[in-house]
């Protein structure tokens, strides 16, 4: 292992928040408080779950690596309702879809044997499970709320026309699963080419060699594709019906 | 004969300020009932309200003398259809969107009857596939209005349907409609501004003050 970040490297790198803190200053943007707060955020989130990985990880328990999955998948459900604007029953929805796509994908990485059910590899494919969802139904309902705003009339049309909420939202529902798809297909389309991704670079950075981390790439690649278009579809299926009353109704 | 639209006590009353207030109507099969009244008095108001697009805040409206809240809000639409001031349309052709009255019933399109629809508010058959960004104003109203008469409703609420055509679409349309009226024996309830609709109607109402006067003739 060749990974030598010391605390005092840390403390050192303080200067690059500074940077950031010093743009922000110039440019009047007033991100101060933000960055602090993100960075205070940041420090004392991955110091508790450093240390808590680290306990996971040496009793290797199947309930406390159940118990983390579910604690990822609240958390990822808690932040995606606050993309979610005014739709009712946000919470619930990001959870059944979060839970679901998180679930089946890990499942499936199971059961083919691509990661073993330990928590040193669970947790952190949860993790990005769970985060790559969040992102996908955040943007999926952003597209929904802007196109329920600018679509009323043409979806009242077909209310009037005597379709249900399915048939009168089919246009819109597939545009907002298709947004919340969109930057993990574009990135699948530049990976290796443009950015080197997470998981890679810190296999690569923790001494693997990179023939050998382009293959955990490569499933963690077809892994979010598979992810965010379970969430996005869950997601959205269930949100639409948020936009109407009972009586079929535009709210 | 018993009424097709009843509406008793209706009021519209979302704010603090009314909408509409104590509209009492009856409206009898094959009626042409014209709704006259100032801008923004709650004349489009009171058509979304008997097409429950909105529902009363109070009072009851009564299709075929059961309670319009009895009824699934789809089925009711198919049979109290509601036509926009402005159509807009779906999608990217024509076909787009005078199949869509078949694919929310789970029909295959009929051609056939597309095209007689077509034709009898002149309009060219070929014009099925044409890309609507290439319609007309007039021609897009008149699409609008075949997904309304497809399955020919019960009745037909008609939002200033004929506002801003030209007079030779304006006349096609309002003969449509008349034979629609007349022929089929569909209840017309029709927000209008327009002279030759009002002198066409059975029944005048006005709109004001928040609720409906029977128009001095």
């Amino acid at each position: 292992m060749n990974l030598i970040v010391t605390p005092t490297a840390l403390v050192l790198a303080v200067a690059l928040v500074l940077i950031a803190l010093g743009v922000s200053l110039k440019q009047h943007l007033g991100l101060e408080r933000d960055l602090v707060i993100g960075v205070v955020r940041a420090v004392i989130q991955l110091t508790v779950v450093g240390y808590v990985l680290t306990y996971v990880i040496k009793i290797n328990r199947a309930p406390l690596t159940i118990l983390m999955v579910a604690i990822i998948v609240v958390n990822a459900a808690l932040n995606a309702r606050k993309r979610a604007g005014t739709l009712p029953h946000a919470f619930a929805i990001s959870l059944a879809a979060i839970g679901a796509a998180t679930t089946i994908t890990l499942v499936i990485l199971i059961a083919t044997h691509a990661i073993k059910f330990i928590p040193s590899q669970v947790v952190p494919f949860t993790g990005m499970i769970a985060s790559n969802a969040m992102v996908a139904i955040g943007l999926a309902y952003r597209s929904m709320n802007a196109s329920f705003h600018d679509l009323r009339q043409p979806i009242l049309e077909r209310l009037a026309l005597g379709a249900d909420a399915k048939q009168a939202t089919a246009g819109l529902v597939r545009r907002a699963v298709k947004t919340g798809m969109s930057p993990t297909v574009d990135s699948a389309k530049t990976v290796g080419l443009v950015s080197l991704p997470g998981m890679m670079s810190g296999l690569i950075f923790a001494g693997v060699d990179p023939s050998k981390a382009i293959m955990y790439q490569i499933l963690v690649t077809f892994m979010m594709l598979a992810t965010t278009s379970l969430s996005s579809v869950i997601a959205c299926s269930l949100a639409y019906r948020g936009f109407f009353n009972e009586r079929l109704q535009l709210q | 004969m018993s009424a097709i639209i009843q509406l008793n006590e209706v009021a519209y009353q979302p704010a603090a300020t009314p909408i509409l207030a104590h509209v009492n109507l009856t409206v009898q099969p094959a009626d042409w009932l014209t709704i006259v009244g100032p801008s923004g008095s709650g004349k489009s108001t009171l058509l979304r309200l008997i097409a429950t697009l909105i529902s009363p805040t109070s009072g009851t409206i009564m299709f075929r003398e059961r309670n319009q809240q009895d009824y699934d809000p789809v089925d009711y639409r198919r049979q109290v259809s509601y036509c926009f001031q402005q159509a807009q349309l779906f999608g990217d052709t024509v076909r787009d969107n005078i199949s869509f009255p078949f694919t929310i019933r789970r029909q295959d399109f009929d051609e056939q009857l597309a095209n007689h629809w077509l034709e009898r508010f002149q309009l060219p058959t070929s014009m099925m596939d044409k890309p609507i960004s290439e319609l007309s104003g007039g021609e897009k109203q008149r699409v609008g209005l075949i997904r309304n008469v497809l399955f020919t409703p019960a009745v037909m609420l008609l939002d200033e349907v004929t506002t801003g055509l030209d007079t030779e679409t304006k006349d096609i349309v309002h003969h449509e409609l008349l034979r629609l009226n007349h022929d089929d024996g569909v209840t017309m309830i029709a927000v209008t501004h327009d002279e030759t609709e009002i002198a066409a109607a059975d029944h005048v109402l006005t709109v004001d003050h928040h609720t409906l006067e029977v128009k001095p003739s």
